[in-house]
């Protein structure tokens, strides 16, 4: 092996090329991977602040001075604008930086390429590029936290005219400026690499890679790019319109409004619009960030349950259903907007039918996991915990697709609760467990397990504890984005349970450095990693210990079959990996898969995109 | 290598069996992105429109004249790519300079569009009617001059023989992307004028 990578590095090249402007989509991955940890830190850390609210309202922050100088006032409490900042900054951090760009970025990046058997992504050029903007606007959005009027601070969802008078609030200046800024070089950065997942999945699979033996994970990366491609650019829409709107003073959402007796110079504008075209990107990136981690979650519990995926076509089926339904019904966000209420039926109805290509999916991992020679790994155990994520957030969501109950439960913590399970902690989950999956090809090292099971715990027990009890909270009609329960009588009761709310999150925030320990040692004192230590059957895991640029030295491997060969009746191992051909099986071959050996010559003969003849 | 490639019959090329050019395709995902833009403003518009409290004006003239030029230079795109594809060089060149040139003087008949529109007392600040039309004209505006960005890259590379009948991609790109932006302003012109 060592002979064989010495022979791949026939033109070293500077380390700027090699590790910073990379082109390499290894390299960009891990890039991807540092940035969206870097952002969850910095994310999760905001959230325990206005947890520390909301648990301990009376709590003396003075403490905190030094990091956050004027948002603590005279008397120790956090600053309630600045409260507003958290939680605004908390959910665009979260959704857009760790679970869209974090998630997608590290895991499309590392195993599109690999998995479909490609030297690199496309145009490694524009992956790059990709990257890049996206730091710039990660740079951006870290600069907005430290300015003087604070960061945007009119929710992730920044609807005008909140956002769009810069005189409303402190965070509406320059902060919000800021916000748009980063945004629109951000949605420029997942264009890129989305359209470069999507090419590279469709033009540059290796031969006999036929979409119906693409990895589920493929199939989720590849759908998940489709969205963004398609809802990203409406974003984008809707926020040159809201830039326009603030710097240049048109009037495309505000209307004539009176702001301490003066009216405004504009006319004819409508807020509802931005609401439309928010959630239109709105509602699809909601499943942009899940996709992902649903892929991840079919490959890792099909390999540690030792046994093929159940229902390979009804899963792709259900996330084609998905990912088409995704950009119907995003007026189910709109509920109270004052919608015509048939309309608001018809968007029930059909945000109503997302539960049934959900429930196929959950229903296909249990099945998958019935009987299964379970190995749990830590990666194995945080998939399952996606699952019951999934399931427990995805009920709520039933209850909240009708438009009736949703106008008691909008905008309070019922909503909170059900986003939490359903999307952040299911995509949380899906990116730990890709990262203790995939750890070994990452670095070539292994992490260790036991820290891994009682990260697991801790942070698995601790989200049902900090999310369960907002549904009750929500169902007593609390709103959200408050800043103190403890000014009206009736939600005084509530302070108890927010403070255990608090106390949970604290633990699982804590809980959360193991796993940064257990990180950041593997990559450096981690045990070597075996070339296969799940005994899978993706192409990943054909690639050296360290693959150069590349991924293969000599050729790439062909394909003769599905990914998941596990525990198939008569063969000699518990897996046949996607390489093997049917030729070399023929004691576990199935009648029709015997005529198949007639194609493999076929296959071998085909032509493929091979992007570099020799890999460096 | 090249000496088996010379003797090989041309019919006897491999040909890619997978997949198409990435390249091209990659510039079919741009013009994905680039519809949904659009998309989203004019369903935008739409919406804003039927809530009532519209400015109604009349379109410039001048935007009738410039969606001939640009017709006009498309067609000379579509004569670039014929002489590459007959390895003509000369009219190669002159075919993408004059598109090129019609690209430049669409720009400049949408610059005074906008005068006209100044002219009517329809300003970029304003009732959204008008607002809509400058960003319209103004996003498709900033598109060509990225087509024309490209124009300058397929010319530069005419020039150095790079295009050529055994090498098409570059001028297939190009001539994709302009038809493209051809196509879009047409759009965008037939649905301000409709909806106006
Ligand atoms: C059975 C499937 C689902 C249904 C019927 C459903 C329905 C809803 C409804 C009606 C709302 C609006 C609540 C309100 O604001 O009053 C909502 C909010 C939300 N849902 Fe779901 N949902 C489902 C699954 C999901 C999934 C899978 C995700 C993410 C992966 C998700 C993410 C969200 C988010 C982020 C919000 C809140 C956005 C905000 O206001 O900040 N939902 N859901
Ligand atoms: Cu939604």
């Amino acid at each position: 092996m060592a002979h064989v990578e010495e022979h791949d590095h026939h033109e070293e090249l500077p380390f700027w090329r090699k590790y910073i402007f990379s082109e390499d989509h290894k390299v960009i991955a891990k890039q991807y991977m540092f940035s969206g940890i870097f952002w969850a830190i910095i994310g999760a850390s905001l959230s325990i602040l206005f947890r520390l609210q909301l648990g301990f309202p009376d709590m003396k922050l003075e403490w905190l001075r030094p990091i956050l100088g004027g948002w603590i006032d005279e008397s120790g409490r956090l600053d309630p604008e600045f409260y507003l900042a958290l939680v605004t900054m908390h959910g665009t951090i979260m959704v857009f930086f760790v679970l869209t760009a974090g998630l997608s970025g590290t895991f499309s990046n590392f195993l599109i390429p690999l998995q479909v058997g490609a030297r690199d992504m496309a145009s490694g050029f524009l992956n790059m590029l990709s990257y890049w903007f996206f730091f710039v606007s990660s740079l951006l959005m870290f600069f907005s936290l430290f300015i003087e009027t604070g960061p945007a601070s009119g929710g992730w969802v920044i609807y005008p005219p909140l956002s769009a008078l810069p005189q409303a609030m402190s965070g509406s200046g320059l902060g919000m400026t800021l916000w748009l800024l980063s945004m629109a070089i951000f949605i420029v950065s997942q264009l890129l690499g989305g359209i470069n997942y999507i090419t590279t999945v469709i033009n540059l699979r290796t031969r006999g890679m036929s979409f119906s033996k693409l990895p589920l994970t493929i199939w989720a990366f590849l759908l998940t790019a489709i969205l963004g491609l398609i809802s990203f650019p409406v974003l984008l829409s809707a926020a040159l319109l809201l830039i326009f709107d603030r710097s240049m003073g048109t009037s495309f959402y505000l209307s004539e409004i009176y702001i301490g007796g003066e009216a405004l110079p504009n006319v004819g504008g409508s807020p509802i619009l931005f609401q439309h075209l928010f959630w239109f990107l709105g509602h699809p990136e909601v499943y942009i960030v899940l996709l992902p981690a649903l892929g991840i979650t079919s490959e890792i519990i099909a390999t540690n349950s030792r046994k093929p995926i159940f229902g390979y076509r009804a899963m792709i089926a259900s996330m084609i259903g998905i990912a088409f339904l995704a950009f119907i019904v995003w007026a189910h966000h709109m509920f109270v907007t004052g919608m015509n209420p048939f309309l608001g039926s018809i968007f029930m109805f059909l945000t109503l039918i997302i539960a049934v290509p959900s429930a196929v999916k959950a229903f296909n991992y249990i099945t998958t996991l019935w009987r299964g020679n379970i190995v749990f790994t830590p990666a194995m155990l945080f998939s399952i915990g996606l699952v019951s994520f999934f399931i427990s957030g995805g009920l709520t969501g039933i209850i909240l697709g009708n438009s009736a109950l949703d106008i008691q439960l909008h905008d309070t913590y019922f909503v909170v609760a059900h986003f939490h399970l359903v999307m952040g902690a299911a995509s949380a989950f899906g990116f730990l467990a890709g990262v203790y999956h995939w750890f070994p090809k990452f670095f070539g090292r292994m992490m260790n397990k036991t820290l891994g099971y009682i990260h697991f715990w801790f942070t698995f027990v601790g989200i049902y504890l900090v999310f369960f009890p907002m549904h009750y909270i929500g169902i007593a009609g609390f709103p959200r984005r408050y800043y103190s329960f403890t000014t009206y009588e009736a939600f005084r009761t509530f302070g108890d349970l927010n403070m255990f709310v608090s106390l949970a999150a604290i633990m699982t925030f804590s809980a959360q450095f193991l796993f940064l320990w257990n990180f950041f040692y593997s990559i450096f004192k981690g045990k070597k990693a075996p070339l296969n230590p799940w005994k899978s059957n993706t192409l990943e895991w054909t690639t050296p210990l360290h693959p150069g640029h590349g991924n293969w030295p000599g050729e790439i491997p062909p394909v003769y079959r599905w990914a998941y060969d596990y525990s198939k009746p008569g063969a000699n191992d518990d897996f046949i990996p996607q390489n093997v051909p049917y030729s070399q099986t023929p004691e576990s071959n199935l009648p029709h898969e015997n005529a198949l050996i007639a194609l493999e010559k076929e296959i071998e003969a085909q032509n493929y995109n091979d992007q570099f003849k020799q890999p460096h | 290598m090249s000496e088996t490639v010379n003797f090989l019959p041309v019919a006897e090329e491999p040909e890619e069996t997978l997949s198409m050019n990435p390249k091209k395709f990659i510039l079919w995902m741009f013009v994905v992105s680039i519809v949904m833009l659009f998309a989203a403003m004019t369903s935008a518009y739409l919406v804003r429109r039927a809530e009532g409290n519209w400015l109604e004006f009349k379109m410039p003239a001048i935007f009738m004249y410039s969606t001939v030029v640009l017709l006009v230079s498309s067609a000379s795109m579509h004569w670039a790519y014929r002489a590459a594809k007959k390895d003509d060089f000369g009219v190669l060149r002159t075919a993408i300079s004059i598109t090129f040139a019609f690209g430049l003087a669409f720009l400049v008949m949408q610059f005074l569009g906008w005068k006209d529109l100044v002219a009517q007392n329809v300003y970029f600040v304003g009732n959204p009617s008008g607002s809509f039309m400058y960003v319209f004209t103004g996003l498709h505006a900033f598109h060509l001059i990225s087509g024309l960005l490209v124009l300058l890259f397929a010319l530069r590379a005419a020039f150095k023989l790079k295009i050529h009948a055994k090498n098409l991609t570059q001028i297939e790109v190009c001539m994709t992307y302009w038809h493209f932006l051809d196509i879009l302003w047409v759009y965008l012109f037939g649905f301000l004028l409709y909806f106006n």
